[in-house]
């Protein structure tokens, strides 16, 4: 039976019409939105903008800087006028750092008038200290007049071991001169002082290496700032000491006491800056991965500098990385030559021996060559704990960064405590690890961000996020307290930050996720999405199609 | 061989027993000498350092001094100890340093013909790794091991690693016994809070030293036993929660292991027994295992202190029977391609034994060069007597300065083994892939006494046991254990634990049988060669057993009637821990382009009904005009050829 009815046809069209529309409808509004859903990934809200703030890495430094004036050095006409304090800021448009020196002045009280009439500049220094205790950061400059015996001949500036300075006044102040000049004249000298004590452009901008970019004017400079360890919360140091032939040598090292009375010291000053664990270990049989040579002018054998760079890694083997942390280990090896190798010296480039018989390579530690001479094997040895422990004191500050920079002319350094460490020294430690914490954490939350930006199949469960949130808050705590220059908090937040981007840039979670290459996943959707999108996009097309004609046939039909 | 003939001397014995330490004048001995009446025994049970503490002599020694041979007591060679309670005292170091180091090599001819040889490393430390202060300062004792123990507060550890199974009823007993593949079981201190999460890092980085897979150790694999491992140690914490052990039968053993092993000695590989130790001739045997054990031990007989103990064992069987074209003969740069030059200096003893015990008179083999010392000791249950060679004596390199020892075999025929008294075996029965059962055999060799052992066994997840079939017979009859612990399994979470301690009656063969059902892993849980099969761990069989040597003494030989009414229950057992072997089981097995197809499949089918269906509904359909027959459609093609109108 044929339909002839052409408006039976129609409506049967017109029905088939509507059942594509529905079916897509459906599709899309139903089938679509399910299928995203159970194939999406969880992924927790991260606060990128926030990240991306600080990626800027606009940092502000603030330093208290107080300037006492002792009897003398100001006379009674300026004391009224001076204004008490005085806020400097140094920009640095290279680098987004800025600089705030908050300096107040004052006259000295007769307390400290009493402390700086002591005999010597130590003293004086001393009797400061007793008198008040100065926040981590802050610097305190007490200007005494030029006719003063405190400091000796020619100079300028003493450095104390906590945070005071005493300084010179400069010409002796005439009648006429005015206010302004002579505080210009102290702002220099301040300023001198300050990059001593507190911290310098360099410095900082050594701390941030790792994200700016930096001219080192000379292979000296990168060599310094790539000599001390990265900023971690915690260190491993170890002393190895190497054996080659336990059957002629007997060795004895009472590095117990050692550590306690010479390490330890420095490690309890620094205990703010990280957290050091203390090894130690008798390695037998160790050599060394080089052969020395034997120089007869020397009667001895030498390892030169040039051999020194291979002598390390065969020795690392044994060394044994600690297995039971992830800090980064100082090794510090003590190395006695067998019998038929000794004595051997280190010699540098120009065939010198060099003094100290030891060298320090950048960023794992410091090997120190002792010679014993027995001529009767086996010998018992005793080794002289105080020589070695002073070379590798020397060495572990270089290896903590402890900058030892030389000062300016004119300055004179005061000796440091039984700690070996001055509190301005621990204070410049202090400005640049947490600079660089700020920086480090900050870099790796930020190549965090980047990555779950780009790898959109990673899922980030809500304790990475809860991490990187953590990380976000302290850091910017941080910098809230360098820029307010409360040296002491910043660090300790910094500290944080750098764990919580650590643990949440490292979380396992974020390494077994299963990667589904698109290839792939195309190849399976394929089979049913080809199917069944076919139809449905040919019968819209051909829907689109017959309407367009329709409204051709009408527009002819109106002409 | 001829001095032993000549003139005996006379023997005292100091032995250490494993629970006790036990002096006895052996009065049979004595009856052969005619002047034994004044004989100062030595009684310090310091014989456990083997420091060569010889038994005094007397002044009538002088007719047989130049041939006579001297013993000295030595520690019994035992490394699984009884409990605690039953702790052999240790002696106070000879030397005022805090830590020693001792080194030791046995050889052992076995009947079978293969020669086996076991290293024993052993550093003591008196120190406190729980103290909790940061600084410590290794000199013998591995810094890398000691951080370890100190953070994960560990009181005891025992680690092995094996290649290859332990035939005891070809070789008798082993000195220290372990499963094929890695065992790892550890005591924590009761301080540790966190036991499982410790366990976790720690198992990680012992992986990391030991270079081995024990990273996969988890959860699921991991039990607490009850009962059967006890600490071998001093300490009073029984509590299993603090107790971990684990077993990978999978774990393959090589050099990569050996060689963070051999790091971990004060000499390295560089001086001693150490030497010894090439890969290349080490694996190339048919037994290889080496281990691991810390524990606390006392540090003088009167216990009032302890000292961490690290011993570091290798045993390794070689098989020289085959590889020397028939010839039975072995001499140390045989097996080890080396020879022993020195001692390593940082010991405080260095010693080679050679157990001659089936070969008195030297009639069997020869050993040369020939040594003056001798010890004897009860090892095993059984009395044993070794030629020692003391390596901290100039002495024995001789002329070439090197040891190098040689035994060539006279008799072709190495005479009877003593049948170890415990052995157990393990099978799996059944067939197809849906259920099997498990059969545990342990033998009671001793022809009249009966003892109880203690069964471990851990069955992994995936094997679901049905415990109420569990059964255990000997000799036909049901045979009730009198102590049960069984903990079940949870899926993906933790395997079986049972352990049972059963009464093995003498001379019988005990049947332990138990069904399971295999269960269905996810296709991701399969391992990367499944067709290879799932391998369950040993059972692990304890008892304390009765010694041989208490069994000599009560019928063959000669004592004086006063001494042996009684039988002497100390004397009379030792402790021993077997391992049965690992069972190889096939689970069911998917085809594992499955998951591919069954999606292909499916999509297929839905996309084929999801089209028809939409046909239907979107078509419109009409009834054509059918179409005209084939005869007509040609007859229409010929006639519009034609020129003709249609049809």
């Amino acid at each position: 039976m044929a339909v002839d009815d052409p408006q039976a046809v129609d409506h049967c069209r017109h029905r088939g019409r509507l059942a594509a529309l529905a079916i897509a409808v459906v599709v899309i509004a139903v089938g679509v939105p399910l299928w995203w859903k159970t194939t999406e990934t969880y992924r927790a809200w991260l606060p990128v903008t926030q990240i991306n703030q600080l990626a800027q890495l606009q940092l502000q430094l603030s330093v208290e800087v107080e300037v006492v004036f002792s009897r003398g050095t100001l006379t009674a006409e300026h004391q009224k006028k001076i204004d008490p304090t005085h806020t400097r800021l140094e920009e640095h448009p290279t680098t987004v750092l800025r600089y705030r020196y908050e300096t107040r002045y004052r006259t000295a009280t007769i307390m400290e008038e009493d402390a700086l009439n002591q005999p010597t500049a130590a003293e004086t220094d001393q009797s400061l200290h007793l008198l008040s205790e100065s926040p981590c950061g802050s610097v305190v400059i007490y200007v005494v007049p030029e006719s003063s015996t405190l400091l000796p001949e020619g100079v300028s500036v003493y450095v104390g071991q906590r945070r005071t300075a005493l300084l010179r006044a400069g010409r002796p102040m005439r009648v006429g001169i005015g206010l302004k000049e002579v505080l210009a004249h102290l702002e220099t000298q301040v300023q001198q002082v300050l990059k001593v004590m507190s911290f310098s452009h360099s410095d900082i901008t050594a701390a941030l290496s790792d994200r700016v970019r930096l001219d080192y004017s000379s292979r000296e400079g990168l060599a310094d700032s790539m000599r001390a360890f990265k900023s971690s919360p915690g260190y491993e140091i170890t002393f190895s000491l190497l054996n080659p032939d336990p059957k002629s040598h007997h060795l004895h090292w009472d590095i117990e006491a050692a550590v306690q009375s010479y390490i330890q010291p420095l490690l309890s000053k620094l205990a703010p800056v990280a957290d050091f664990s203390l090894d130690s270990q008798i390695l037998y049989y160790a050599v060394l991965g080089v052969n020395p040579r034997f120089d007869p002018s020397l009667n001895a054998y030498t390892l030169n500098a040039d051999s020194l760079s291979h002598v390390i890694n065969p020795v690392e083997a044994r060394l044994g990385s600690s297995a039971a942390s992830s800090n980064p280990v100082l090794n510090f090896l003590l190395y006695v030559p067998d019998a038929r190798h000794s004595p051997l010296y280190i010699t540098d480039h120009r065939k010198y021996t060099v003094v100290s018989n030891a060298f320090s390579s950048p960023r794992w530690g410091g090997i120190m060559v002792y010679n014993v001479n027995g001529t009767e094997l086996p010998v018992h040895i005793n080794i002289d704990m105080t020589r070695v422990m002073g070379v590798f004191l020397a060495q572990l500050r270089l290896m903590l960064g402890v900058q030892s920079s030389t000062p300016p002319p004119g300055f004179l350094v005061g000796p440091c405590g039984p700690a070996g460490l001055a509190d301005w020294e621990l204070d410049r430690l202090l400005w640049s690890r947490s600079v660089e914490n700020v920086a480090t954490a900050t870099t790796t939350i930020t190549s965090l961000a980047q990555l779950l930006d780009q790898i959109g199949n990673i899922v980030i469960n809500d304790n990475i996020a809860e991490q990187v949130s953590a990380a976000v808050a302290s850091l910017q705590l941080a910098v809230g307290q360098l820029e307010a220059g409360n040296l002491g908090l910043a660090l300790q937040y910094s500290k944080e930050a750098i764990l919580h981007s650590e643990r949440a840039f490292f979380d396992p979670s974020l390494l077994h996720l299963l990667y589904f290459p698109d290839d792939q996943k195309f190849a399976i959707y394929i089979p049913l999405f080809l199917p069944m999108c076919v139809p449905i996009l040919l019968s819209l097309l051909k829907m689109a199609a017959e309407a367009r004609q329709r409204r051709r046939e009408r527009q002819d039909k109106k002409e | 061989m001829a001095a032993h003939r000549c003139n005996i001397f006379m023997l005292v014995f100091v032995l250490c027993g494993l629970t006790y330490v036990f002096v006895r004048a052996d009065i049979e001995d004595t009856n052969h000498v005619k002047d034994a009446e004044s004989v100062a025994v030595d009684i310090a049970p310091k014989a456990n350092i083997g420091a060569s503490l010889r038994s005094t002599k007397t002044e009538d020694q002088t007719q047989a001094a130049e041939e006579e041979r001297q013993w000295e007591a030595t520690e019994v060679k035992e490394a699984d100890r009884v409990p605690d309670t039953m702790q052999t005292p240790d002696v106070p170091p000879l030397t005022p340093a805090k830590d020693q180091f001792q080194e030791e090599l046995v050889i052992r001819p076995l009947h079978s013909g293969d020669i086996y040889a076991s290293f024993q490393f052993r550093t003591m430390w008196d120190t406190d790794f729980l103290r909790g202060s940061k600084v410590s300062h290794y000199r013998l004792f591995p810094k890398s091991l000691g951080q370890v123990i100190s953070k994960f507060s560990v009181r005891e550890l025992h680690i092995s690693f094996t290649q290859g199974y332990w035939r005891t009823m070809q070789w008798g007993q082993p000195f220290l016994p372990s499963p094929p593949g890695a065992e790892l079981w550890v005591w924590f201190q009761d301080t540790v809070t966190d036991v499982d999460g410790a366990w976790k890092e720690l198992t990680n980085v012992l992986s990391g030293i030991f270079c081995a897979s024990l990273n996969f150790i988890d959860s699921t694999n991991t039990v607490q036993p009850s009962a059967s491992f006890k600490p071998l140690g001093l300490g009073n914490v029984t509590d299993q929660r603090f107790l971990r052990y684990a077993v990978l039968p999978r774990e393959i053993v090589c050099t990569e292991n050996l060689t963070p092993w051999k790091k971990l000695l004060p000499c390295g590989s560089k001086a001693g027994l150490a030497v010894l130790m090439k890969s290349e001739k080490l694996f190339h045997s048919s037994f290889h295992s080496q281990a691991l054990h810390f524990r606390p031990v006392c540090q003088d007989w009167k216990c009032k202190s302890t000292v961490w103990e690290l011993r570091q064992t290798l045993n390794v069987v070689f098989d020289l029977h085959t590889s020397g074209q028939g010839k039975r003969e072995w001499s140390l740069f045989k097996m080890f391609s080396r020879t022993v030059t020195e001692a390593c200096p940082l010991a405080s003893s260095s010693k080679v034994y050679v157990d001659v015990t089936d070969n008195p008179q030297g009639e069997l083999f020869e050993l040369s060069p020939t040594t003056p010392l001798l010890s004897q000791a009860v090892v095993l249950g059984d009395r044993r007597t070794y030629s020692v060679y003391d390596l901290t004596n100039q002495a024995t390199f001789g002329q070439t300065r090197s040891l190098n020892m040689l035994l060539r075999w006279r008799a072709a025929e190495s005479g009877d083994m003593l049948r170890p008294l415990l052995h157990g075996e393990r099978y799996v029965a059944g067939y197809g892939l849906q259920t099997g059962e498990i059969h545990t055999l342990m033998y009671n060799n001793h022809p009249y006494r009966a003892f109880p052992v203690l069964l471990l066994d851990t069955v992994p997840w995936y094997l679901r046991l049905y415990i109420h079939t569990l059964t255990v017979t000997s000799k036909g009859r049901d045979n009730k254990p009198s102590y049960i612990h069984y903990q079940p399994s949870k899926d993906r979470l933790r395997p079986h634990l049972l352990e049972m301690l059963v009464q093995l009656p003498p001379n019988s063969v005990t049947e332990v049988t138990m069904q399971f059902e295999r269960a269905l892993l996810k296709w991701t849980e399969y391992t990367p060669d499944p067709n290879h099969g799932f391998y369950v761990g040993s059972s692990v069989i304890s008892a304390l057993v009765p010694s041989v040597v208490a069994m000599d003494t009560n019928s063959t030989r000669e004592c004086p009637l006063f001494s042996s009414f009684f039988p002497c229950k100390e004397e009379s057992s030792y402790f021993m821990r077997v391992y049965t072997e690992p069972l190889l089981v096939n689970l069911p097995t998917p085809d594992f382009s499955m998951p591919y197809n069954v999606i292909c499949l499916t999509c297929t089918v839905v996309a084929v009904g999801y089209g028809s269906l939409y046909n239907l509904l979107t078509r419109t359909f009409q009834v054509e005009e059918p179409s005209p027959g084939l005869a007509k459609r040609l007859a229409n093609i010929i006639r519009r050829l034609r020129g003709v109108p249609l049809l």
